[in-house]
Order: C-alpha cells, then sequence, then structure tokens
C-alpha cells in the first residue's frame, strides 16, 4: 500500500481544471525544454487521444505551451502562455495525431530551430499530474521526472555501465531505478536517483570516450 | 501509523489526542518535516483555499471553454436579497463552493481536495466553519490535518479518482473529508469525526461521473455546491449523537466495490449519465469544432 503525506490528499497547489490535462501537461512541456533545450524558434505538439479531444476546453494547449517556456504547473501565468510565448517571438502549432498504441493522454513535442535538426520528445499524462516521458528523438525511454534523472546515450562497450555507476557512488549519489536499452551497438540508460544531479558528475561521466550524450535533469517542485 | 479509521481511531484513544494531532505526528515521522515547516505549508494551503472561495464572489468568472461561469455571483448576490429558502449559511457555503469549481475551470490557481474536479467542497466547508464557529486560521488549519487523515484512508482503501470509481470517490469523499473535520472543529470526538464522515459517503453513494464534453465544468461545479451542504448537514447530524450503524471502514469499501461495479460509461468517460443526454451531445460536438 502506497503510503501517502498530508499534500498528497490536501494538495497539489495546481492550476485548474484538471490535473492530467493542465498541470499533467505543463510538466511534460517543462521536461521537453529541460532535455531538449532552449534554442528553439517554433514547436509542434502533436496530440493523441483525449489530449486531441478536449485540449481547448481543458486548455491542455496553453499548459503545454507554458511548459516549454519553462513554466511550472501551479505558475498562474498559465493561461497567459500564447501572448508570452508571441512576445517571446515562438511559434506553436496543435495537430490532432494518432500516436499509435499509446497512454490515451500523450503529446509528441517537436522542437524547430533555423540551424538545428528537430528534436522531439513523446510523453503521457498519466493522472494526478504525474507523467511518463516515453521517447526522445527516437530512443526508447521510461522515466517519470519525480526523480533526479540522467540520460546517457553511448557505444556499448564491456565495463560501461560499471563505470557510470561507480562516478555516481564516488559522488554519494544512491541509484533509485535505472534501465538500460540497446539497438545495434548504440544504448540508452535513463537512471534516477535519490538526490540533485550536478553538473561535476555529467562531467566526470562525459570524460569516457563511449559517451555520446549526455543530460541531467532535476525534478520540478510540486 | 493507520491505514484504516479503525487504527486512526485507536491511536486517538490511546493517546488521548484529536484527529488531526495523530496525523500531524505521522506526517512529521514519515516524511521527515518540522512542526513549523508543516504549518507553514499548511498556511499557504489555507490561503489559496481562501482566495479561490471569494474570487468568483464578487466578479463573474468564466472557464476557458466558455461553457459554465458566473454562478457563484448569482448565489452571492441571491444570498443579499434575503429571500432564501436554505439560509445564508447554506447559500454562502454553494457560493464558495462554485466559486473554487469556477476558479479551476478558468486556469486558476485551487489546491486539489483531495482532486480538481471536487477542490471547492473543503474548502468552502471550513471557510464556513469558521465564520460560525469564530475559528482562527490556526484552529481551520487543524481541521485540514483531520481532513487529509480521512482522505488518506480513502485513497489507501479505495479511491478519490472519478475515473476510477465514479463522483461519489470524488466529491463523495471530499464532502467525507469536510465533515469529519467539521466535527473536529465544533469539538465533536474522534468517532463523531467519522460518523459524520461515514453519512458522507453513504448520502451520495453511486453517484456517477459524467461531465459534459469530458470538462471538469458540469454537472462538476453543482456538485461542488451541493458537496459542501453534504458535508455540513452531515457533521450536524453527527454533532446530534446520531451514529452511523456501519463503521468508517465499511462504508469506504462500500463504496470502492460500488465504484467497481460502475460501467466506464458512468466514470469520467462522458459517456453516460448528463454528458450523453441529448444537450449533452450537442454541447460536445460544438466544443469540440
Ligand atoms: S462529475 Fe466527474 S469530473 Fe465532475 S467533479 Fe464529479 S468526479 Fe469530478
Amino acid at each position: 500500500m502506497k503510503d501517502y503525506g498530508v499534500f498528497d490528499v490536501i494538495g497539489p497547489v495546481m492550476i485548474g481544471p484538471s490535473s492530467s490535462h493542465t498541470a499533467g501537461a505543463a510538466r511534460i512541456g517543462k521536461i521537453a525544454r529541460d532535455i531538449l533545450g532552449t534554442d528553439f524558434n517554433r514547436v509542434i505538439f502533436y496530440l493523441h487521444g483525449s489530449f486531441a479531444k478536449t485540449y481547448k476546453g481543458h486548455g491542455t494547449d496553453k499548459a503545454l505551451v507554458a511548459g516549454v517556456l519553462g513554466m511550472g504547473p501551479s505558475d498562474e501565468n498559465l493561461r497567459n502562455s500564447f501572448e508570452i510565448a508571441q512576445a517571446q517571438g515562438i511559434a506553436y502549432e496543435f495537430i490532432e495525431a494518432d500516436l499509435g498504441y499509446q497512454h490515451p493522454n500523450t503529446v509528441k513535442i517537436v522542437f524547430k530551430s533555423k540551424d538545428k535538426k528537430d528534436s522531439y520528445i513523446i510523453g503521457s499524462s498519466i493522472g494526478g499530474g504525474n507523467v511518463l516521458i516515453t521517447n526522445i528523438n527516437g530512443n526508447k525511454v521510461e522515466f517519470t521526472g519525480d526523480y533526479p534523472t540522467l540520460l546517457i546515450k553511448y557505444y556499448d562497450r564491456k565495463g560501461i555501465i560499471s563505470r557510470i555507476t561507480s562516478v555516481i557512488a564516488n559522488n554519494d549519489i544512491n541509484i533509485a531505478s535505472m534501465k538500460v536499452t540497446r539497438e545495434d551497438n548504440i544504448a540508452t540508460m535513463v537512471v534516477e536517483t535519490d538526490s540533485v544531479i550536478g553538473e561535476k558528475i555529467i562531467n566526470e561521466i562525459s570524460e569516457a570516450e563511449e559517451i555520446i550524450y549526455i543530460k541531467g535533469i532535476n525534478p520540478m517542485l510540486r | 501509523m493507520f491505514n484504516k479509521a479503525e487504527e486512526l481511531l485507536r491511536l486517538c484513544n490511546e493517546k488521548n489526542k484529536r484527529i488531526s494531532e495523530i496525523v500531524i505526528e505521522k506526517e512529521i515521522k514519515v516524511n521527515k518535516t518540522s512542526y513549523e515547516d508543516l504549518m507553514d505549508r499548511m498556511h499557504n494551503v489555507l490561503r489559496i483555499m481562501k482566495d479561490s472561495s471569494k474570487a468568483a464572489l464578487d466578479k463573474e468568472i468564466r472557464s476557458v471553454s466558455g461553457l459554465t461561469g458566473g454562478d457563484a455571483k448569482k448565489l452571492e448576490e441571491y444570498n443579499k436579497s434575503n429571500e432564501t429558502l436554505t439560509g445564508s449559511l447554506i447559500i454562502s457555503a454553494m457560493a464558495k463552493a462554485l466559486s473554487t469549481s469556477e476558479v479551476n475551470a478558468s486556469m486558476g490557481r485551487i489546491v486539489a481536495a483531495p482532486t480538481a474536479g471536487a477542490s471547492g467542497i473543503i474548502p468552502s466547508a471550513l471557510l464556513s466553519a469558521q465564520e460560525k464557529l469564530n475559528l482562527t486560521d490556526e484552529q481551520v488549519i487543524m481541521g485540514l490535518f483531520t481532513a487529509a487523515g480521512i482522505g488518506e484512508i480513502i485513497a489507501k482503501n479505495a479511491t478519490v479518482s472519478g475515473a476510477e470509481g465514479g463522483c461519489q470517490a470524488e466529491c463523495g469523499s471530499a464532502a467525507a473529508m469536510a465533515a469529519g473535520a467539521i466535527v473536529e472543529l465544533a469539538g465533536g470526538s474522534p468517532e463523531a469525526s467519522f460518523h459524520a464522515a461515514s453519512f458522507a459517503l453513504v448520502n451520495i453513494m453511486g453517484l456517477v461521473c459524467d461531465p459534459i464534453g469530458g470538462l471538469v465544468e458540469y454537472p462538476c461545479a453543482l456538485r461542488n455546491a451541493s458537496g459542501v451542504v453534504n458535508g455540513l448537514i452531515s457533521a450536524d447530524l453527527a454533532l446530534a449523537g446520531i451514529k452511523s450503524l456501519v463503521p468508517f471502514d465499511e462504508v469506504v469499501d462500500s463504496m470502492y466495490r460500488v465504484g467497481k461495479m460502475m460501467p466506464e460509461a458512468l466514470r469520467e468517460t462522458a459517456l453516460g449519465g448528463v454528458a450523453n443526454s441529448p444537450t449533452g451531445e450537442e454541447i460536445k460536438r460544438r466544443l469540440l469544432n
């Protein structure tokens, strides 16, 4: 039986009208920004399932835009996100889409910029403001963003996993969960930890020549 | 630690403490927070609840979809006319509940209690009790901890989600939490709090979740208004000394089983109830295009 804190029951403080359609949407948008970066001038949201059907009435569209602008789920400016995006020169577009076999509240967020290749994430709002990120630029992943999370892509060679985990351990950080998937000889690792991930760990892991990509994201306050 | 009302009541009796005190003790122990920190956070919660309960009383707030809004203000004005049937406390409580629901539907800030859909009930119930019983904010905050303890028991043993258990699980749970909290604030025993919580759940057992167009607006706001009244009268029943024949834990279990028996059409899918009345369907068509 999951244990509840008082603020799980009397809370969270959030922007209405619906934790899965607003708070969850804002969180997915924010995670997209944390992962894909701030270097974009256009965003396309592909909305799937119930997101596609009710995004206007629920304000899911505004929440998604707010998230990619960096706002958290309890930011009262959520409802003004379209105007704020416009002021920042960021264009956005919503497209109803069938993303295949996915949770009904799923969105694919594509970041576009002038001189970079498109990048994207796919995430689902799974209830109560909780989210699950399932894909980053074609790499299947699975994490919630509730924990500090390390995303690492690397050439899979013997010893690399233990090298990564020992850097984490040497920095006195406990691993809460770890998942590795592999396609050809390129592996994707998602590590969730119990404490905040700093620059130092990322730099130390990057020293391994197998590393193609590494990103640390820390959870936002709820 | 407690998972059931029976255990929480035993702790209250052993330590001769109120429900709120046991909930606070547990929170400090389990989540390793300090008393001061806990109180600060709950003060913040109360502040947001007060704001949302009042925001739509003197100005019309419309929903994002444009479907609903302005009703809290209507009730507030009606209350001033002094010609109401049920009296000022009830009308004002309904107006406050509607206010939070309207703030929620307009993408304003609310506290999910236990969910966003039912977020109008607990604030309105506690603020109504505060006005009637002349309580300080510190006392009202104790009521929020009592409500949290009751809500925790429901969430652990059943569900507080409309998609899982229908509106009885959302607005019913909120009313039960509110009822138990008010009883404690009015000086009732921990047992009486759980009698009140049982009444609130029994009163609306079987209530379906049928939001028009899938939006948290109609009948949601109405059920926040009736939900706070359910909470208030359930508290009065218990304060009068009336006892629930069926213990709270069994009532919660019954509510859960009823939820499981509900077809999916009646659990937030907008495929049953007023959501799929001809008018509900017509509104849905309009909203989706
Ligand atoms: S009808 Fe459904 S969505 Fe509306 S308040 Fe009740 S449970 Fe929530």
